[in-house]
C-alpha cells in the first residue's frame, strides 16, 4: 500500500481518537504529533501504539496527527489503520484470527 | 441449541468507542455491536475496524457478544463478515433476512472463514433479523435454513414500512408477524426475540409490550438504552411463588425419578413432561435474576 492523500478517521468524542495521517519525508520516520488531555500521563503509551500501528501495516515515513479524548489502545488502532486505508485507497484488509 | 437467556440484546453503534467499551457494564443478556443502520455509508470502514479491535482486546466475560453484519449483498457487508469471524464473534445477526437461501448463504461464507483461520466449523453461530413481509411469510424455512442459528428476530421498523403502516401504541399491526416469527422459531427449536421499543422515555409503553410479547411466548426483546434492562428482566423474573412452586415439581419429579416410579404426582395433581418444562424454564430466569443461587438450582436439576 502506498500514502495516495492525507486522510483521517476518528471523532474529537469522548474515548475517542482523530487520527489523520500523510505521507512523510523520507528517512524522517514516523512522525506523531499528539494532543491529549491526558498526554502527561500516557502520552509515550499512546505514540508507541501509534508507531506499532504504522508499522504493522509496512510504513516507515509518516505523519501522523492525533487528537485525543481519552481512547483505549484498541480504539487508537482502530483509528490509526483505517484512517491509513483511507489514505492509501485501499480496501484490501489485513484481519488477524 | 446452546439453553441460554436472551431476555435483552442491547443495541450499541458501532462507530461509538465509549458506548463499545461502557457495553459490558450494563447487565444486558447479550451485546449487540451494530455495523448496518446506526452507521453511516461513509464510516462503515471505521465502525467495522473498531468493532473488530474491541472484540480483540474486551472480555464480555458471560455475555453472548453478537454483531449485526451489513446485506451479504455487498463488499461491506461480506467485509464485516470476514473481520468478526477472525475476531471471534458469538454471533453474527444478518439484517433483512427474506429467504432461506440468505441464510445458507452466510453460513457457507462463515463456513469458508472458519476453514481459512481453523477456527471450529460451526462454532460461529447466527440470528437472523426478519424485517419484511416476504420473511415473515419464510420464515419456517429461514429458521430452519442452518445449525448455526440461534434465534429469529423481529425488525419492526422496516416490517410495518412494508406493510405500508406504522407502528401504534397496541402493536396489533405486529401480531401477525410475532405469532409466525413465534412458531418458527419454536418448530425449529431456537430462540425467538422481538423489536426494540424505540420511546426510550416511555417505560410505561415499554412495560405493556414486554408483557405482551413474554405471554406470546417471546425469550426477549432488542433494546436501544440500557435504561430498557431493568423493566425487561422484572417482567422476565419469575415470582416468589413460581419459584416455590417449580421447585416442588423439579424435586418431586427428581424423587420419583429415583424410585423408579412412572407416574408422578404433586399435591394429588398429576406432573407431566410439559409442567416440568416449564419449571425448569421458571427456575432458569430465576437463577439468571440471581433470585436462586447455582447449586440451589443444581440440586434440583
Amino acid at each position: 500500500m502506498t500514502i495516495e492523500k492525507t486522510a483521517s478517521a476518528g471523532t474529537l468524542e469522548s474515548s475517542d481518537i482523530l487520527v489523520t495521517v500523510e505521507k512523510g519525508e523520507p528517512k524522517k520516520g514516523v512522525v506523531i504529533k499528539l494532543t491529549s488531555s491526558v498526554s502527561k500521563q500516557f502520552g509515550k503509551q499512546i505514540k508507541t501504539v501509534i508507531t506499532e500501528c504504522v508499522q504493522t501495516l509496512g510504513f516507515e515515513d509518516l505523519i501522523v496527527t492525533a487528537v485525543d479524548s481519552g481512547a483505549l489502545d484498541c480504539t487508537i488502532r482502530a483509528r490509526v489503520k483505517t484512517a491509513i486505508y483511507r489514505a492509501c485507497g485501499s480496501t484490501d484488509y489485513v484481519w488477524e484470527a | 441449541m446452546e439453553e441460554r437467556l436472551r431476555r435483552t440484546m442491547m443495541f450499541v453503534p458501532g462507530n461509538n468507542p465509549g458506548m463499545i467499551q461502557d457495553a459490558h457494564i450494563y447487565n444486558c443478556d447479550s451485546i449487540m455491536f451494530d455495523l448496518e443502520d446506526s452507521v453511516s455509508i461513509a464510516e462503515k470502514d471505521g465502525a467495522r475496524m473498531l468493532v473488530y479491535h474491541a472484540l480483540k482486546t474486551i472480555d464480555h466475560e458471560s455475555k453472548e457478544v453478537v454483531v449485526r453484519i451489513n446485506s451479504l449483498d455487498t463488499p461491506v457487508g461480506r467485509e464485516d463478515l470476514q473481520a468478526m469471524v477472525r475476531a471471534n464473534v458469538d454471533v453474527i445477526r444478518l439484517p433483512k433476512t427474506e429467504k432461506a437461501e440468505d441464510v445458507v448463504l452466510c453460513d457457507q461464507l462463515i463456513e469458508a472463514i472458519e476453514r481459512e483461520i481453523g477456527r471450529e466449523v460451526g462454532s460461529t453461530k447466527m440470528m437472523a433479523a426478519i424485517e419484511s413481509a416476504l420473511g415473515v411469510l419464510n420464515a419456517r424455512e429461514i429458521a430452519s435454513a442452518s445449525k448455526r442459528l440461534i434465534g429469529i428476530a423481529l425488525g419492526a421498523e422496516d416490517y410495518v414500512t412494508d406493510l405500508k403502516t406504522n407502528r401504534s401504541p397496541e402493536g396489533i399491526e405486529l401480531l401477525f408477524a410475532r405469532c409466525m416469527i413465534l412458531q418458527a422459531a419454536r418448530a425449529s427449536g431456537i430462540a425467538c426475540l422481538d423489536t426494540v421499543y424505540s420511546d426510550v422515555n416511555n417505560e410505561e409503553g415499554l412495560i405493556a409490550e414486554v408483557k405482551l410479547i413474554k405471554q406470546l411466548g417471546f425469550d426477549g426483546k432488542s433494546i436501544i438504552n440500557p435504561r430498557q434492562i431493568q423493566p425487561i428482566v422484572d417482567i422476565f423474573t419469575p415470582t416468589a411463588k413460581e419459584i416455590e412452586k417449580s421447585l416442588s415439581i423439579v424435586e418431586a419429579i427428581k424423587e420419583a425419578q429415583s424410585k423408579g416410579s412412572g407416574v408422578i404426582s404433586l399435591n394429588g395433581k398429576m406432573i407431566d413432561r410439559p409442567i416440568v418444562l416449564r419449571a425448569q424454564r421458571v427456575l432458569a430466569l430465576a437463577k439468571a435474576a440471581k433470585i436462586l443461587k447455582a447449586e440451589e438450582i443444581d440440586n434440583v436439576f
